[in-house]
């Protein structure tokens, strides 16, 4: 019974809460430019539209084509059952999840980029190898935070990782945790292609990453794509709150309502992030990335130490 | 108060990293500067507070936090660079090569024979990481003026291990230190200017091709 409770407050929360960080992030950066901004609900009926519409499949593309944007959508569901939200369990969840929910995300990468491929544009390619090449550098970050968790909680297991479990943390080695948390971040913008290191709002121009892969989807194919981005903006900012929040207030809809909270809270932080720093050149991307991956490293020294 | 003296000693190897890995002049001073005044609260933290610590941090952090900075603006402005060009090694081995640095620095310090009350501080970690960005930083670039900075570093580094010491250590030498540092940055501000003058390019190793 409290399985299939976790599971619907679970499911609820993706489900409904993702699509409205993007409209949050939007009304932001709208509110930084001294615009109005379209309505907090726009994505819902983005998404809306999308899938009633109709699909134009070009003719040189294989099922391959097909089956991006359906591994987009349902990797980071699948993966985000292993996600405890803030307080909130995960439903799912064994020994070493944590590799596995990490290359599920890879595997959802692997096939929008293969689909991407297979439409056989140049252009796309072009964007398949940036995607590429920053998601190898963003991996080690990432694994180096989950070791420093892993050595602070003893826990193999995501569901163990973060949130209550870390409240002990949270007096031994707070540097480690802080240094986490702005590493998270970062890992966050990157794999949500988010300003500095891609725009999500730009279109046809030589410098955007993730937009140029999905150029050719349209549709309900599209509308897939864009759910299944905003679940993953959804599951890695779970993470990082996970982080920063290191509490638990007992009863589910509580747990929920401050989890929606600091989701919500997040997604300003990042509308703000967008707003006040301009775009880095492609070329220090990486260096950045590779800077992170350190930072992320001496977290683990100081925790060993 | 050792909590926010800890706090301190991290945020200044981060600052460490920053200055290693960034190409803006401007920056780079700005941070070292950042690292001086800091460091210069220390003592207040550490020690109880008396006339000598008193002295100590306020004129480090008037020499670190504000003289020297102006004078390598000041430097900067007169020979009108903004960047490090192109290091001898680039900017990514560098930060690589500094986490490696400090890495060694908190294993090295593990297995010091140091005295109990210093078992498992941060300052002497701290100490040899700063050292150790500092020699980088003079080792790998090639303009005057950031191998002063490097030296800065380092001597930011010196001071670090120098508070384990500060109620041991004379005021005189203490003085005397940082009196040395603001003459060298000084000397260096003229140095500077003269190989731009001379060259009209601010590298080093044209000195070395003076053969006549």
């Amino acid at each position: 019974m409290t399985m299939l409770i976790r599971l619907f407050w679970h499911l609820a929360l993706l489900l409904g809460l993702s699509p409205l960080l993007l409209g949050v992030i939007a009304k932001t950066k709208a509110g930084f430019a001294g615009r109005k901004g379209p309505p907090l609900v726009q994505p819902y009926y983005d998404l809306a539209r999308l899938f009633r519409k109709d699909m134009v499949i070009s003719r040189t593309t294989t099922w391959l084509f097909r089956a991006g944007p359906v591994a987009g959508l349902t990797a980071p569901l699948v993966a985000s059952l292993f996600v405890p939200f803030g307080a909130i369990g995960a439903p799912l969840g064994f020994d070493g999840d944590l590799i596995f929910v990490i290359y599920l995300l890879g595997l959802s990468r692997f096939c929008t980029a293969v689909a991407a491929l297979d439409t056989g544009s140049a252009f796309e390619g072009m964007g398949a190898a940036r995607e590429v090449t920053f998601a190898c550098l963003v991996e080690p970050t990432v694994f180096f935070v989950l070791i420093v968790l892993v050595r602070l909680t003893g826990s193999f297991s995501l569901g163990g990782l973060f949130g209550p479990a870390l409240a002990a943390g949270w007096h031994t080695a707070a540097p480690s945790l802080m240094l986490a948390i702005f590493c998270m971040l970062v890992v966050t913008l990157v794999e949500n292609c988010r300003i500095p290191f891609d725009d999500p709002t730009t279109h046809l121009e030589l410098t955007m990453i993730h937009e140029v892969m999905v150029l050719d989807h349209s549709g309900p194919d599209f509308g897939m794509i864009l759910y299944g981005a905003a679940m993953k903006l959804l599951l890695l900012g779970a993470m990082t709150v996970g982080l920063a929040l290191p509490v638990s207030l007992g009863s589910a809809p509580l747990d929920a309502a401050v989890f929606a909270l600091a989701m919500l809270l997040l997604a300003v932080l990042i509308g703000v992030v967008e707003s006040v720093i301009a775009r880095l050149p492609l070329l220090k991307v990486p260096q950045l990335l590779i800077g992170t991956s350190l930072l992320s490293f001496f977290a683990l020294i100081l925790l060993l130490r | 108060m050792e909590n926010l003296a800890n706090l301190l000693l991290l945020l200044v190897i981060l600052l460490n990293f920053f200055i290693l890995g960034s190409s803006r002049l401007g920056a780079c001073i700005q941070t070292a500067a950042l690292q001086g005044a800091m460091l210069a609260c220390v003592p207040l933290l550490m020690h109880p507070i008396s006339g000598h610590t008193l002295f100590l941090a306020g004129s480090a952090l008037a020499l670190k936090g504000v003289v020297m900075p102006w004078l390598l603006f000041r430097a900067i402005r007169q020979v009108r660079i903004r960047r490090e060009i192109d290091p001898m090694i680039g900017y990514v081995p560098t930060l690589i090569l500094g986490t490696v640095a400090t890495a060694g620095a908190f294993i090295f310090s593990d297995h010091l024979p140091l005295v109990a009350a210093h078992r498992g501080s941060l300052v002497i970690p701290c100490g040899l990481a700063t050292l150790g960005a500092g020699f980088l930083m003079m080792i790998t670039r090639r303009k005057a003026l950031t191998q002063a900075l490097g030296y800065l570093i380092f001597e930011n580094g010196i001071f670090i291990f120098g508070l384990l010491l500060t109620e041991a250590m004379p005021l005189m030498v203490e003085a005397g230190v940082l009196l040395d540092l603001l003459v060298a940055v000084f000397v260096m501000g003229i140095v500077v200017n003269q190989i731009n003058r001379e060259f009209s390019s601010l590298n080093v190793e044209n000195l070395s091709l003076l053969r006549e």
